[in-house]
């Protein structure tokens, strides 16, 4: 099971012979991940790592019967790779862009209504579903098989809890990053639902930051949606008002972005807080004693 | 990014938004030229600082005379201006904006934000102008009207008018705030914005004859488009900004000058945050937010040192990372160099994680230099805190 990809993904790079995308997709194929293809439009016709490069994300998935797709392809460009996903029938994409415009993404959020593909991303390290499918940027070595859902807005900050899940002894169902942008495609309360409805999760941890309303949307959510335990943590406790912190979309620009106003209301929704961000993996081990897991 | 008032209301002006007469000058001759330019018998001179509450803090004046515009722009070009938002040291004032003074009538606030919620540029308006819209927002909050604007669709007249009617407008008034609403949102698309603020937008009195406009205006810009405005960017101001900021920008790093005593270089924002957070928790005090981002090579790390350590608090230095895109041996290669060509003398606390990790820790054991080294983030954190306190 896990959530969103799994052993049966069939997986395709847009802006596959570059870089980056090179790198990972050889890292995902070396650790279990379903590869089929890339686009790289101008390049159809060709191979890459051995798999069909097309023009068009259509021409991929008619070939190839590929369901997900790992956007690769720079902050300008992505949201018009984004939108050629889902029109082909691309059911996630996932989009590492650091950068991306935040009109163009108002812009891909308006395209979306009435379209059911899911969007994971920009700006973050991606998905990962240990030993079966992974489709980002992450290192894939650190991500050991196991019960804990996992779900950041930061990338490191994911590297970091898995870190700390694994010296508890623990391992991850699904590790997936929304990413540190205001305007992102996927939000915490889908990932919470979708780990609430996973026969492989037993317990989620759900790491925020300040600036915006999500982790408390999600908390209030989880508070009369979920019966698995969830742990949550913001970073930014020490961090200034008003300023933007490296991520675009972490900026306290009232009280209740701050990182101690979003732990103080998902304590009071019920929540599992760790107040400090080495205490992630005490805290999922503390939740799942008490809950007898 | 952030511009003048003035250059807001230039460009808003270009997009068929009622401003106020107005010219900008950075001397007091300019000053008094410009006014005698305006013409009119009472003008307003308004320092020019990125930062808002102006008016509070003496910044915006009122003079019935050109002698006594020469005066106040002379009185307020090279001052320091403290306002709620610059900080004890002010904002030094290198232009001033001289327009002609408006009798308001009443006082409105607009405002277009991205919201997070809806993910849609959404309209604020507010019989309650001239005020912070955070109070109104806490005391009246019925006094706010919202609304989500579809961006396959835009703005439509029909909403202008609808919102006019809602904060109060009557007759011709409601016509005019379809131009001016119609032409901030289009500003704020196409120039790609994050925010347009117009408080207050006003109705002023021309002769008996009343008319809306924007009375002040502040638009600030997303850094991550202005690949693709570069108009927005000539109206850069420099001066306006920490020049650490902007070098550290420069070579790629993104960081923010703290007031503690233990320099941070981390990667990642969310990682370089909860590296603040865990020094914060072990009663320490972070002197700085830095991510050196992906793909960091040793230049870039070289640089993140030489700019953590121009702050002479800076009393030791945690060295964060958890490497994904990233790779351990060419943060440990950049440490070695920085040590070398910096002769950094405040010790160094490193924790690496991730790829190339062996690589990277070998690396530093083998260079014959000090490092304290951590195992994890909470040993890293006390490490930092009990070296700061030395």
């Amino acid at each position: 099971m896990s959530i969103f990809v799994n052993k049966n993904s069939r997986v395709i790079f847009q802006g596959f012979t570059g870089e980056h995308a090179t790198f990972h997709a050889q890292d995902a194929m070396n650790t279990g991940t379903t590869v089929v293809g890339g686009v790289t439009p101008g390049k159809g016709g060709t191979t890459h790592l051995g798999l069909p490069v097309f023009d068009t994300v259509a021409e991929a998935v008619a070939a190839t019967g590929a369901d997900v797709s790992g956007v690769f392809v720079p902050p300008p460009f992505a949201v018009d790779a984004l939108m050629e996903a889902v029109e082909a029938g691309i059911k996630v994409a996932v989009t590492i862009a650091d950068g991306i415009p935040i009109h163009d993404m108002v812009k891909l959020q308006r395209f979306r209504v009435g379209r059911d593909a899911l969007v994971i991303g920009p700006n973050t390290p991606g998905i990962i579903t240990p030993g079966e499918c992974k489709v980002g940027i992450m290192p894939s070595n650190i991500y050991k098989k196991g019960r804990v859902g996992m779900v950041s807005r930061s990338g490191t900050l994911n590297y970091e809890a898995t870190e700390q899940i694994s010296a508890a002894g623990l391992g991850v169902s699904t590790a997936v990053g929304i990413g540190g942008d205001p305007v992102n495609g996927m939000d915490f309360v889908s990932v919470l639902q979708a780990f609430e409805n996973d026969p492989e999760t037993d317990v989620v941890v759900m790491i925020g930051e300040i600036g915006g309303p999500q982790e408390v949307a999600a908390a209030r959510w989880a508070k009369v949606n979920m019966k698995k335990p969830v742990i949550g943590f913001v970073a930014g406790i020490a961090a200034p008002v008003g300023r933007r912190m490296g991520h675009a979309g972490a900026i306290i620009s009232g009280e209740a972005d701050t990182a101690k106003a979003k732990m103080d209301a998902m304590e009071g929704l019920g929540l599992y807080v760790a107040r400090n961000p080495a205490h992630i993996g005490l805290v999922i081990k503390q939740a799942m004693k008490e809950r007898g897991l | 990014m952030n511009i003048h008032e003035y250059q807001a209301k230039e460009l808003l002006k270009s997009y068929g938004v009622p401003v106020p007469a107005g010219k900008v000058a950075f001397s007091e001759p300019e000053a008094g030229a410009a006014a005698q330019e305006i013409g009119g018998s009472r003008w307003v001179v308004k320092a020019q600082i990125h930062a808002g509450g102006r008016g509070k803090a003496g910044g915006v004046k009122v003079v019935d005379a050109i002698a006594d515009v020469k005066k106040t722009a002379d009185a307020m070009l090279g001052t320091h201006l403290v306002t709620h938002q610059t900080g004890l040291e002010g904002q030094a004032v290198q232009r001033v904006w001289v327009e002609q003074a408006s009798r308001i009538v009443k006082e409105y606030y607009l405002g277009f934000v991205i919201d997070r919620t809806s993910q849609r540029v959404t309209l604020l308006a507010s019989s309650e102008g001239g005020v912070d819209i955070e109070d109104v927002a806490k005391t009246h909050p019925e006094k706010i009207i919202k609304v989500i604007i579809d961006s396959a669709i835009g703005l439509m007249p029909y909403q202008c008018r609808n919102i006019a009617v809602a904060i109060g407008l009557k007759g011709r008034l409601v016509n005019q705030s379809v131009k001016l609403m119609q032409g901030v949102y289009q500003c704020m698309v196409e120039r790609d914005a994050l925010q347009a603020e117009i408080n207050p937008m006003a109705v002023v009195d021309c002769d008996g004859d009343e008319k809306l406009i924007a009375l002040d205006a502040k638009l600030n810009f997303d850094d991550n488009a202005i690949y693709r405005q570069k108009a927005i960017m000539d109206l850069r101001d420099l001066a306006e900004e920490d020049p650490k900021e902007v070098e550290a920008t420069s070579h790629g790093l993104s960081y923010i000058a703290l007031t503690g005593n233990i320099g941070c270089i981390v990667n990642g924002a969310g990682l370089a945050m909860a590296s603040m957070d865990a020094i914060t928790l072990h009663g320490g005090e972070p002197a700085n937010f830095l991510d050196v981002g992906g793909g960091a090579s040793p230049t870039k790390v070289t640089n993140a040192c030489r700019i953590v350590l121009e702050d002479p608090n800076v009393r030791c230095i945690l060295v964060n990372i958890f490497a994904g895109i990233n790779r351990c041996d060419w943060i440990a290669q950049g440490l070695i160099q920085a040590c070398n060509s910096l002769h950094i003398k405040v010790p160094l606390i490193v924790r690496l994680a991730g790829t190339n990790v062996e690589e990277g820790r070998k690396i530093l054991e083998e260079s014959g230099l000090q490092f304290i080294t951590a195992e994890n983030l909470d040993d890293a954190a006390a490490k930092a805190v009990a070296t700061a306190r030395g």
